[in-house]
């Protein structure tokens, strides 16, 4: 057992912490939540040049080499900032397909640019009936000739309005078990049959509804092999579940530290109110939340770092985060009584991305699910 | 990081397994689960494992220990617990190993530890808990009972309450006011009293489970000066210092149920259907085991920082017993809730189900939540000294 951070990943969470207090004010993300792109390119160029867009990737490709739980370690700081970049579509949903299935020379046309921040990039997987698992994906792709016609909606896309590649997960046969008949395909995002619309959102992160209309793409676009797209994507997904739930955990780490802080400061009565047993009892369930959250996500990274399998612990993670972060910020608007609800205050910047952010890559439901079919029930 | 044991514990755990499979008798367990809960039976069962050195793997060499780290006792712990040996207090460790045993280590005298130790590692006696009074409970500090010098002697007199094991143990692990005037945790000082001196009076109390806990009186009960630990009126420090141990629980009990339960539902039908297609029960039994892997890397993370020689950061031992107590309490009731009605027979019941267990279990849990501080004591030190959050 070690329960202890690397001297590396100490260096990371700080130097995170130092240039995301610089550069990634809440005014910024407020801002952004009403901006169409919905991201700061500055941001995204200075993320780019710090390694971390290409931090699991491979040196040979521009990468950092990072280990897996560094990039957690990393998130998380991230996650307190709520930094409005399309991260995890990118480097993780759009770039790890191509890492795992991708031809070599895909490999070394994307890549690199992903790690050098000239590149967004994002996976269509849930349709108008949305669903993480196999059964969702119904758009097809049927072969003319040597080409492939991907007709469908894809919807709840994380940033397809601005990303210049899609990975389009799409159904290529029909028949036999769901798993099987899956192939990924990469559709340059401005294609003209293309059309992507951002929804409006609870948490105002950007996500949108994507229309393929008779869309034409070649032979070479297939990302891994035809037909066996599925086992690509049910091993990036439980990477990015990780990775959403450590974002999810810096979140809530803020709302504990902002509300204690208030707790303290605020007060009524002639006292404090973080003296009263009333609010400390709050403070406390929400400390026992996050502890939890933290050990269920760092296992699961732990796991995936030493090319375990991670099925388990994955959505044992996500399961506990979409309601532990929920119950967290309910909490920190209790004790942050009339200030919290303001928008020009931020615990109302994570309550609502709190409950977004549990329905991206699967609600408590979902993988409570799969945790039952990993016992075998 | 690194969530697993190594390989020389898991070596370790897999020899304590193929011992105890052998040495966990029948007998062993009913005697545990009886209400007086130790008996022939569990003292030869806790000579076979003092022989062993397993006991209290924790002690140095010269005391009856093997000198290792907190983890080796954890992984003998869980074992006993889940296992149902030596478990007359599920999930909570032994007072002697675990509780006034690294008290006495670290505070007592040569010759108490000489005397006292190598017995508690040997499995030859069993101390029992000596802190909670009518008055003080959760206000543990206002304990009354008091300890007058006179000569050699300290003179005891006063009153216990809710002392578990008091009649099975050979020796009472008391905490007495030596100071009246001295503000409330400066004047406490710890004692070990043989249960066989003149003037104590041990009365039974029974609790929902079918266990016994007891009153105990002292009437003017002379105690020998030696029998002091450490300090005179340092007894709340000691007993502070010790905390971080009695909140440590294990979740070999938990996992005794959980099984029963998963082996439950899968072999029983309601509807036409295993209880385990159910998405609703699907869904509780994946609650439980989110919450269960949580539990685990709770305890392995305080074991770690303990075989670090790292004190835990404040409040996380009392976030580690809050969790896991009622997470016991948790799947005991909604597993009872999924078993139905067939889930409230008493073990001995002919038509009982998986043994009773979760029937069992269900009123052993409480206490969990009330001993070694309420959950709400440990809320309070959660916020208080964990974030520092203002009195």
């Amino acid at each position: 057992m070690d329960f202890s951070y690397t001297k590396q990943e100490k260096v990371i969470k700080e130097t995170a912490r130092k240039f995301l207090t610089k550069k990634c004010p809440s005014d910024l993300v407020r801002k952004m939540e009403e901006d169409p792109k919905g991201f700061s390119p500055e941001l995204w160029r200075d993320i780019a040049e710090l390694g971390w867009l290409g931090f699991i990737l491979p040196a040979e490709y521009e990468g950092f080499g990072g280990d897996f739980f560094e990039l957690i370690v990393l998130l998380e700081e991230m996650g307190k900032y709520l930094v409005p970049v399309p991260l995890v579509p990118t480097a993780i949903l759009g770039a790890l397909p191509i890492l795992y299935g991708g031809s070599e020379k895909q490999k070394q046309e994307f890549l690199p640019k992903v790690a050098l921040g000239d590149l967004i990039l994002t996976m269509a997987l849930t349709e108008l009936e949305p669903s993480y698992d196999a059964t969702g994906v119904q758009l097809l792709a049927r072969r003319e000739g040597s080409h492939f016609i991907l007709e469908g909606t894809k919807f709840f896309v994380p940033y397809a309005h601005v990303a210049d590649y899609l990975i389009c997960v799409a159904r290529t046969d029909g028949n036999g078990k769901k798993e099987e008949g899956i192939t990924l395909f990469l559709v340059k995002g401005d294609h003209p049959n293309i059309s992507s619309t951002v929804l409006e959102t609870l948490d105002c992160e950007k996500q949108c509804e994507v229309v393929f209309n008779r869309v034409e793409v070649s032979e070479e676009s297939i990302v891994g092999e035809y037909n066996k797209g599925w086992e690509i994507i049910r091993k990036v997904l439980e990477q990015a579940e990780i990775a959403q739930c450590a974002l999810m955990v810096g979140g809530a780490e803020k709302v504990l530290e902002m509300t204690v802080e208030h707790a303290t400061i605020r007060e009524q009565f002639g006292r404090p109110i973080g003296s009263f047993q009333a609010v400390q009892h709050r403070c406390a369930n929400m400390k026992v939340d996050l502890e939890g959250a933290r050990l269920a996500t760092y296992e699961a990274a732990w796991k995936v770092s030493k090319g375990l399998p991670a099925t388990l612990e994955a959505s044992v993670a996500k399961a506990w985060l979409n309601r532990a972060y929920n119950r967290i910020c309910d909490n920190g608007h209790q004790v942050h009584g009339g200030d919290g609800i303001m928008k020009e205050q931020d615990m109302q910047l994570y309550s609502r991305r709190a409950k977004g952010s549990g329905f991206f890559l699967g609600d408590t439901v979902f993988h409570r699910e799969i945790i039952a079919q990993q016992l075998d029930l | 990081m690194d969530f697993e044991l190594t390989e020389e514990q898991k070596r370790f755990k897999e020899e304590v397994c193929a011992f105890l499979d052998k040495e966990v008798t029948e007998e062993l367990v009913a005697e545990s689960q009886s209400p007086k809960g130790y008996g022939p039976y569990s003292w030869e069962f806790m000579r076979k494992l003092g022989a062993k050195r397993w006991l209290a793997p924790t002690f140095p060499v010269e005391y009856g220990g093997l000198g290792l780290s907190q983890a080796y006792r954890y992984i003998v712990q869980h074992e006993l617990d889940y296992r149902n040996a030596l478990a007359y207090v599920r999930s909570l460790g032994l007072v002697g190993v675990d509780m006034a045993g690294p008290v006495i280590l670290r505070r007592g005298s040569d010759a108490l530890k000489a005397e006292i130790l190598p017995k508690i590692a040997a499995g030859e006696i069993e101390l029992a808990l000596g802190y909670t009074e009518p008055q003080a409970g959760s206000d543990l500090s206002r304990l009354a009972i008091r300890a007058v010098e006179d000569g050699d002697d300290f003179v005891i007199t006063g009153q216990k309450l809710f002392n578990t094991g008091c009649h099975f143990c050979q020796y009472h692990w008391l905490a007495a006011r030596t100071d009246p005037q001295a503000p409330a945790n400066r004047g406490i000082s710890l004692f070990v009293v043989d249960m066989k001196y003149p003037g104590i009076t041990v009365s039974p109390m029974w609790e929902m489970a079918d266990k016994i806990t007891n009153a105990v009186f002292y009437d003017e009960v002379r105690v020998p000066k030696r029998y002091l630990v450490g300090e005179k009126n340092k007894g709340w420090q000691y007993v502070t210092e010790a905390l971080d141990n009695e909140r440590m629980l294990v979740l070999g009990g938990l996992e005794e149920m959980f099984e029963a339960l998963v082996k439950y539902i899968k072999t029983t039908s309601r509807n036409g259907m295993p209880i385990s297609k159910d998405s609703l029960v699907r869904q509780k039994v994946a609650d439980f085991v989110t919450e269960i892997n949580i539990a685990r890397n709770m305890i392995r993370r305080v074991v770690w920082w303990q075989d670090n020689k790292i004190d835990p950061p404040a409040g996380q031992t009392a976030i580690l017993k809050l969790f896991v107590s009622e997470l016991y309490q948790k799947v005991a009731r909604e597993g009872l809730e999924i078993m139905g009605l067939y889930g409230q027979l008493r073990k001995h019941s002919k038509h009982s189900v998986a043994e009773g267990k979760m029937e069992r279990l269900f009123r052993e849990t409480y206490v969990m939540t009330i001993g070694a501080g309420t959950s709400e004591i440990m809320r309070t030190l959660i916020a208080t000294k964990g974030l520092g959050l203002p009195r």
